[in-house]
């Protein structure tokens, strides 16, 4: 059934993308998750190509961890920007998943 | 609506959105009064209050139902896909129920479409309704971002200086990165390059024009992040933005949207298709692929410039 | 049953990755955590379709050498549907993005339960 070198490294990435995903659900941290989202992008371009479609491999690898990758980024600054200037012990404070 | 109004919102000079779309709802106030009532708001949703003790206990009850119905929802999904897919085809052999459109698709595609990517034929010449469908819905998506995160002068009323503070704010400063700006100098040109070079061989190779233009936008993208945004604002405009897209998605709605009113027999291309292998061939995919790669390289770069500073182009 | 089961191992696996973010969705009270995991129903939905056309032994959907026979080319019909929810899925991701940041604009947290008890307050303050 599954001898052949693609089938055991296609096996492999798939784990791998399994992996990306529950680790992402746990991280406290926002901008470790977008980091883990954009690896988790590249393995998918990687699967793209071993299943022999390069069209998606190429549109996956430009539009899923670049624009997509880029958009969450951005967001992140957006949001971080807008926190403005302190508010002297009023407001939010400390929530872990709001620090970077 | 008369005539004068209607002549007013073509020259830009009246919003028929003004007092309908009134998404800022702290807008009255100035700046500081917002900190304001934002404190009080936050002093009455305090952390010991009573006030969240009396919200939690309202709203803990929802909370319990909500995590035992998700629980078991997700158990029931997974485990209800899981039992389907034991009684799927097995997993890389054909599969004889589709043999019939395939067979067309594959045997058909170079003599019909002109297209040695029998991916890009499919998706440009025998499914061309797909690709108008998508393209108009990525426009679509950029006139709901644009609805969201514009900031003009005109609409915020919290006046002149928080328009320019919030612009300034998240208007950044890589520009003056050396390290940026020398690699941005040799890698755009080849960027730029390799996108066209996507989008001109859809037909022949692997591409065609989500990736061109994904991969244009991106190019637009990187120029205008490293050399900043009143070098890229000169070539850039939003007139330019809203006419290429405009034109391109009008294009492609002419051509493949008549066949509404005379029939769908009339798809056929009148334009010659050429020798498949060579740039000039395919009949309308090129074209087609062109506007499409358009669309989509500046819907990209306008999502980033919304995102990044709230404007396409200079206001 | 499992036997199938192992058989069609990239379909499990994608749908794994729909049940996974579908979790994500539901349980996370982060709303960018909820959006990624979106976008990860969304690729595991992509990989469930494109391994319907993927057989074994068999090349990738470009013609060469003017063979036109179906039998030395992989299914190319789902490659032209993902493609076309590739792009969708970008889409649906920048508007949810930029709803995100309005809502931050207007309660300054991201966490939604948080955001739920401030609306309750200030309709009943009004």
């Amino acid at each position: 059934m599954e001898l052949t070198l693609t089938e055991i490294i296609k096996l492999i990435l798939l784990l791998l993308l399994v992996i990306c995903a529950v680790s992402v659900n746990f991280t406290k941290s926002l901008l470790q998750a977008v980091i883990i989202f954009l690896s988790y992008s590249s393995v998918m371009c990687l699967l793209w190509i071993l299943m022999e479609s390069p069209d998606l491999a190429i549109t996956e690898a430009a539009v899923g961890a670049g624009v997509s990758g880029t958009l969450f980024l951005l967001t992140l600054r957006r949001i971080r920007s807008e926190h403005d200037s302190p508010d002297s012990g009023d407001g939010i404070s400390g929530r872990e998943d709001n620090e970077v | 609506m008369n005539k004068e109004r209607f002549k007013a919102w073509l020259d830009g000079d009246l919003d028929v959105m003004d007092s309908v779309l009134d998404l800022d709802e702290t807008s009255d106030d100035s700046r500081d009064k917002q900190k304001e009532e934002l404190k009080k708001l936050r002093r009455m949703i305090d952390r010991s209050g009573e006030a969240r003790r009396v919200a939690k206990v309202e709203t803990k009850g929802f909370y319990i139902l909500y995590r035992c119905i998700a629980v078991i929802s997700c158990v029931l999904l997974i485990g209800v896909l899981l039992f389907s897919i034991a009684n799927l085809p097995r997993y890389g052999e054909e599969n004889p129920e589709t043999k019939e459109v395939v067979t067309r698709y594959v045997e058909k595609g170079v003599e019909e479409t002109g297209a040695v990517n029998i991916v890009a034929g499919l998706i440009l010449d025998y499914r061309a309704f797909d690709t108008l469908g998508e393209s108009h819905v990525l426009f679509t998506a950029l006139i709901c971002v644009m609805i969201l995160l514009r900031l003009d002068r005109k609409n915020t009323r919290t006046g002149y200086e928080d328009y320019y503070a919030i612009r300034n704010e998240t208007a950044h400063r890589l520009y003056k990165e050396a390290i940026m700006r020398n690699v941005a100098a040799v890698l755009v040109p080849c960027i730029i390059v390799y996108g066209i070079y996507v989008l001109l061989n859809g037909q022949n190779g692997p591409g065609g024009g989500f990736s061109g233009g994904a991969v244009l936008g991106s190019a637009m993208i990187i120029f205008s992040a490293a050399f900043g945004f009143k070098v890229a604002d000169r070539m850039i405009t939003q007139k330019l933005c809203s006419l290429v897209t405009f034109i391109a998605l009008s294009f492609y709605s002419f051509a493949k949207g008549y066949v509404f009113f005379t029939g769908a027999n009339h798809l056929e291309n009148h334009i010659p298709k050429g020798t498949p292998g060579a740039i000039l061939s395919g009949g309308l995919i090129l074209p087609l692929d062109i506007a499409v790669g358009l669309v989509v390289a500046f819907t990209m770069y306008g999502f980033f410039s919304l995102f990044m500073r709230g404007a396409i182009g200079r206001d | 049953m499992i036997e199938n089961l192992l058989v069609n191992y990239e379909e499990a696996f994608a749908v794994i990755l729909f049940g996974i973010g579908f979790t994500m969705l539901l349980f996370q009270q982060n709303l960018f955590k909820k959006l990624i995991g979106l976008n990860i129903m969304d690729t595991g939905t992509f990989l469930f379709l494109a391994s319907m056309g993927y057989i074994r032994g068999r090349s990738a959907p470009i013609i060469k050498d003017g063979i036109t026979d179906p039998s030395a080319y992989i299914n190319p019909v789902p490659a032209g549907l993902v493609l076309t929810g590739i792009v969708v899925s970008v889409s649906v991701t920048a508007i949810m993005l930029s709803l995100t940041v309005r809502l931050y604009r207007r309660y300054h947290t991201l966490q939604l339960d948080e955001i739920y008890e401030m609306s309750k307050h200030q309709t009943e303050d009004r």
